[in-house]
């Protein structure tokens, strides 16, 4: 067992978990954070996708080992209260989901990528998000979303 | 799925780093960004029973500019390295190979090292070093010492780092001034190449005077499309000199076949690449 100390979604945990667990792993069963789901075994749909240090990593392919010392938030760590995230808005009001199981994993890798690119042409937002996979809705939504967040200041956060 | 227990160091420095290694020999393992090992791990191709994560160590990471080449840490990441204003205007050719690596969350995690040690024969960052005729620094046991780019890939997934050894930076000569491109032929996005060329070169009044050319997932390693680059000198950058020049782009190859394409297929598309490749650059 090893002792780790992360903070997730602005709290502070202290653990002691085996050096083999994945940070998903860690976040939905010691935490309780089922925001964050497992779609594939090959880490490329993107499903888990979390912040770590601010930046988008799939929390499937960390340890939580790794993340001992940071900070991670999740898609349970978006919203300010009742108030969505813009982006999260964003694909509420462009129906960017059907199933929804791609979902957090999706708005997670959208903020990550808006913080640095603002501005993006659809393009842009194209590559963006090509890690990952949505089975359902063929991508056109999700795009507009996240353009219309761009739009609504969603790289602010 | 998970992996096969393991025990844990994430040691500051390099020298914990190579003691944990010699004390644990080949039950060790190196962790850099995880994001080509952990797959290994989670299909149990591998169970190691130490890792040894190499990920707290300062003096591994990071760009520096050293007057004629620019050194490159082992554990600087992707992102890190698109980020640097030095790579982009001095190696060209390797900013444009890492920006096409997986996506954006495996680009914040993954290392330039990690990449090199782990050898995928598809691997996008082994034909930029490759081309770039960089030096890899590895330290072990017995010390320190220097492989060119040319020596260190030496088999599929196989370097020349070994047992106990750590890739601590990797040395790339400037190419400031020289047009770069990075071809790289995938089926869907966020792939491995099924080939893939790195070009970069240099002209003068239209003519080529330098032409360093490689190949992703020509073989069982990175290899140098020597004969095109011998092609290629004091020829004009047109069209029909570059396509003659890329003819012999697949000479001396041995491409694997698989679900993506038999083995005459990828020498067909390396010579297409290859003309692509050459001309974006010549242009670029
Ligand atoms: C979904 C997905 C898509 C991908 N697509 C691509 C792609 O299109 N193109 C591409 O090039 N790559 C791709 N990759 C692989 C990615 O580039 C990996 O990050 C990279 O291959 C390994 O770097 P790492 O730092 O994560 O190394 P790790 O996974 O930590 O390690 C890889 C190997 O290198 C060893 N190692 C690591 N660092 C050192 C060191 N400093 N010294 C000695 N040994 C070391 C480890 O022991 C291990 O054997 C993809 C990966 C995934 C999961
Ligand atoms: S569950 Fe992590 S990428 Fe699919
Ligand atoms: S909405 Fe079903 S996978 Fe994307």
């Amino acid at each position: 067992m090893a002792k780790i100390s992360v903070k997730v979604d602005g709290v502070a945990y202290s653990d002691d978990v085996e050096p083999r667990t994945l940070l998903v792993h860690y976040l939905r069963e010691t935490l309780g954070k089922v925001g964050t789901v497992v779609g594939c075994d090959t880490s490329n749909c993107g499903a888990c996708t979390v912040h770590l240090d601010g930046r988008s990593v799939k929390s499937c392919n960390v340890l939580a080992v790794q993340a001992d010392g940071h900070e991670v938030t999740t898609i349970e760590g978006l919203a300010d209260g009742d108030t969505l995230h813009p982006v999260q808005q964003a694909f509420h009001e462009c129906h960017a989901l059907q199933c929804g199981y791609c979902t957090p994993g999706m708005i997670m890798q959208a903020t990550s990528f808006l913080a640095d690119n603002p501005t993006p042409t659809e393009d842009e937002v194209r590559v963006g998000m090509e890690g990952n996979l949505c089975r359902c809705t063929g991508y056109h939504n999700i795009v507009k979303a996240v353009m219309a967040a761009a739009g609504e200041g969603g790289g602010a956060k | 799925m998970i992996p096969a227990s393991f025990d844990y160091v994430a040691p500051t420095t390099l020298d914990e780093a190579l003691a944990a290694l010699a004390e644990h020999g080949d039950d060790a393992k190196v962790l850099g960004g995880g994001q080509s090992l952990l797959p290994v791990l989670r299909m149990r191709l591998n169970a190691p029973e130490l890792v040894v994560d190499l990920g707290r160590i300062e003096e591994l990471r990071g760009i520096r500019d050293n007057g004629d080449a620019i050194v490159i840490g082992a554990m600087t990441t992707y992102a890190d390295l698109l980020a640097d204003a030095s790579v982009g205007e001095h190696l060209s050719l390797l900013h444009k190979a890492v920006a096409e690596v997986a996506d954006e969350q495996i680009r914040h995690r993954g290392t330039v090292g990690g990449a090199v040690v782990h050898a995928d024969p598809a691997g996008d960052v082994g034909p930029a070093v490759l081309a770039l005729d960089a030096q890899m620094v590895i330290v072990g046991p017995s010390g320190r010492r220097t492989v060119a780019a040319a020596d260190f890939f030496t088999g599929l997934f196989e370097t020349a780092v070994g047992e106990g050894e750590v890739l601590v930076e990797i040395r790339l000569p400037k190419h400031t001034g020289w047009g770069a491109h990075y071809e790289k032929f995938v089926r869907v996005s966020h792939q491995w190449s099924i080939v893939a060329v790195a070009a970069t070169v240099k002209s003068d009044g239209g003519t080529f005077t330098e032409a360093k050319v490689a190949l992703a997932n020509m073989g069982s390693t990175p290899l140098r499309a020597k004969a095109t680059e011998a092609a290629l000198m004091g020829q004009p950058a047109t069209d029909d000199a570059v396509r003659a020049a890329a003819a012999s782009a697949a000479d001396g190859t041995n491409p694997p076949s698989d679900l993506n394409g038999d083995a005459d297929y990828r020498r067909h598309l390396a010579t297409v690449l290859t003309r692509r490749a050459v001309l974006a650059a010549a242009r670029s």
